[in-house]
């Protein structure tokens, strides 16, 4: 696939929408959100897997087109020496829909580059289960960055509220993580449409089960309010090498496509809005009804950008795509 | 050394219990523990649905689960397209409680019952008073094992009349809790279920096969509340109790009475009546004292003239045996022969201290006390 036929196919079904301007860097003031989308033709092997050198380039680039600066200074710019960075994977599916343990590596060299030190990077998820079926080796300490799960140290006595939301909290994020950057992957969600940027972040709570009512909605948004959470997630790298537009969240391989991107951006909403046309242009081209009229309309997003919430924008008008 | 029920729970309840199971020859079954796959029980109430996804039938949710994932209860999770409950025989707290304890006042006053719960619960009331188990997961609480046969084990030997099956939810452990319950049985130990009522009407028939009391709470008698504060409904737990008592199960119903939310007088009315038409004057009612607890710290204690007040409405709208409950001492603890008003059971707290009670008769009047008593 050619790059035109990729940006005809893939950019955005509210293509119109949008405002894509190819390479080009949109000057940003607070209205404007702005995702980068990088994408490589060259980021698999013979097998199909991701490589990592591509998915390092893959990465690079749209860094540096993001923030606008080389590489080398965008992860000095964003992370310091004393800071614990926790890397906030999604693997419940297991492998074929999880982050790529590739991109996740890639980020773990930017940041030991950036001067942080092994054993203060945390991969994590839910469950030291959920980590190793998606092919992450589980371990502790300071030789190299740590992975484990919340079930290893468990959630906070605490109980922290927002709105609908009363939840205890990961205590990797919330005792030993200065810093997280969210990793989660593009996929359907069978009962909140989409899961993105935003529900990733249910990983952070002990009692995400309680919240899949009314397609999440307001609970998803209510989590990304807990200023515990709200303050510490740096930026989002949307893993969307091979996304699932149906089917989800368990990996259901004949729903997948190779879309062979990554896409980072800090407004999560604005991300999450438009990950989800993605889901419904491809759900489209394989004659699936939208999501709204199988009763799953990701309405979570629409309320993380109200007036109540303001955690971002999912005015297209405002936000600005830059492919890359 | 004063320890808050918070602590308590964290750390005395699962060493409470491997302490028991030591003292009964169970000692080499201590190993705690968590997010284990030991003894995956396949799930009883489920059907399947395309895709490996699963529906669940066991309470009035219906939760559509896809693979991997569990259920609003977070206690039972679809494998591969096979729903297994988690925690079956795996009990996170366990103790040998007063029968008055559940409260049920018509059951074997002054015996004592062994009581568990497993993690998790299928609603999510603001005002949990055990919320560090029943709004857990089961790998984030200390568990361990204690088969059916072992549960029933400890009760025979400990001389305890009933298994109560509390704490939590156990709707959410309907497997585990039946399967105890037929153990009990073959050692003529009875079995009680504390429960939130908001189960479908298959299980709890199946239930009442093996079960010889339930205690519902009724948390509420608008759907409001039961939306607002609950995250379920009032509908379903009114039919569990219609069906209970077309079963001939003997039911006590406990009413926690919490300031502002649920202490409408109209609304205890309503209650009282609907109670007195669908289930008969015989069912006792308790109505229970509030403390503030868990998302509902901003609230008062109830007064205690507020629970007087409630049991008047339950008295002046026909109901025999209504009580005021968590006011130690308070004279509603009593049991009163509705013929003669004469006091058939003395109680303090959870402690009866006076019973008047022949052949379940009232010993003055003889005039029959519903229940179940030896």
């Amino acid at each position: 696939m050619n790059r035109r036929t990729f940006i005809h196919k893939t950019a955005l079904a509210a293509g119109a929408a949008f405002s894509i301007k190819p390479g080009s860097i949109p000057a940003q003031t607070a209205k404007t959100a702005k995702i980068v989308q990088s994408y490589r033709s060259d980021v698999r092997g013979k097998g199909g897997s991701p490589l990592g050198a591509s998915i390092e380039k893959l990465l690079d680039t749209a860094m540096e087109n993001y923030y606008q600066k080389k590489v080398s200074l965008v992860w000095t710019s964003l992370f310091k020496e004393n800071d614990v960075v926790g890397l906030k994977v999604n693997c419940l599916a297991g492998k074929g829909l999880s982050t790529s343990i590739e991109l996740t590596d890639v980020i773990i060299e930017r940041l030991l580059q950036a001067g942080v030190s092994k054993g203060q990077i945390i991969v994590w998820d839910r469950l030291d289960s959920d980590l190793e079926r998606a092919g992450y080796h589980i371990h502790r300490g300071s030789a190299r960055a740590q992975c484990y799960g919340n079930d290893r140290l468990g959630y906070t006595s605490e109980i922290f509220e927002y709105g609908s939301v009363g939840s205890q909290l990961s205590r990797i994020l919330h005792e030993q993580c200065s810093a997280i950057i969210n990793l989660p992957v593009l996929k359907d969600h069978g009962i909140c449409g989409v899961s993105v940027g935003l529900k990733n972040l249910f990983g952070a709570i002990h009692n995400p089960n309680k919240y899949h009512d009314s397609a999440g909605d307001p609970y998803i948004a209510d989590v990304n309010m807990l200023p515990q959470i709200r303050r510490k997630v740096r930026l989002t790298i949307l893993d969307a090498l091979t996304p699932q537009y149906e089917g989800g969240p368990p990996y259901m391989p004949q729903w997948t496509w190779k879309m062979d991107s990554l896409l980072v951006a800090q407004d999560m909403v604005a991300l999450d809005y438009t990950s989800w046309q993605i889901i419904e242009e491809q759900r489209r081209k394989a004659g699936l009804d939208p999501l709204k009229a199988v009763g799953r309309e990701p309405v979570y997003i629409a309320t993380a950008a109200d007036n109540s919430y303001r955690l971002g924008t999912n005015d297209p008008s405002k936000i600005e795509i830059v492919q890359v | 050394m004063m320890i808050s029920r918070r602590h308590f729970f964290k750390t005395g309840s699962a060493a409470g219990c491997l302490f028991m199971l030591g003292k009964t020859g169970l000692a080499a079954q201590k190993s705690a523990t968590s997010g284990s796959d030991r003894n995956l029980v396949e799930a009883r109430y489920y059907e399947k649905q395309p895709n490996r996804k699963i529906k669940c039938v066991l309470c009035p949710r219906e939760c559509m689960i896809d693979d991997l994932e569990r259920g609003y209860c977070g206690v039972r999770e679809n494998r591969n397209g096979i729903y297994y409950t988690l925690v079956y025989g795996k009990p996170c707290t366990a103790h040998i409680d007063p029968i008055e304890k559940k409260p049920l006042f018509h059951f074997l006053p002054g015996s004592e019952a062994f009581s568990f719960a497993t993690a998790g619960c299928n609603v999510f009331c603001k005002f949990c008073q055990n919320w560090e188990i029943s709004q857990a997961r089961p790998e984030q609480v200390q568990s361990f094992d204690l088969p059916p046969r072992q549960a029933a084990q400890i009760a025979a030997e400990k001389k305890c009349a009933s298994i109560s099956y509390t704490y939590s939810e156990p709707v959410i452990f309907t497997e585990y809790m039946y399967d105890c319950a037929v153990e009990g049985r073959s050692r003529n130990v009875k079995s009680v279920m504390v429960t939130n009522g908001y189960i479908q009407a298959k299980p709890m028939q199946d239930l009442c096969q093996v079960l010889h009391s339930v205690k519902v709470d009724l948390k509420a008698f608008t759907e409001r509340f039961y939306k607002e504060l609950v995250s379920g409904q009032l509908r379903p737990v009114l039919d569990t109790l219609v069906l209970l008592r077309k079963m001939n199960m003997w039911t006590e119903i406990v009413y926690l009475v919490i300031p502002g939310q649920n202490d409408d007088p109209r609304e205890l009315e309503q209650m009282c009546r609907w109670i007195y038409k669908e289930l008969g004057p015989g069912v006792p009612v308790h109505f229970s004292r509030f403390y503030p607890q868990y998302r509902l710290t901003n609230l008062p204690a109830t007064p205690v003239q507020t629970l007087n007040k409630a049991r008047k409405i339950g008295l002046d709208n026909g109901l025999n045996f209504v009580y005021t409950g968590n006011v130690p001492g308070d004279p509603g603890e009593n049991t009163y022969c509705p013929k003669c008003k004469a006091t058939v059971i003395r109680r303090i707290g959870f402690s009866v201290t006076e019973m008047n009670l022949k052949n379940g008769t009232c010993s003055r009047c003889n005039e029959k006390i519903p229940g179940i008593w030896s």
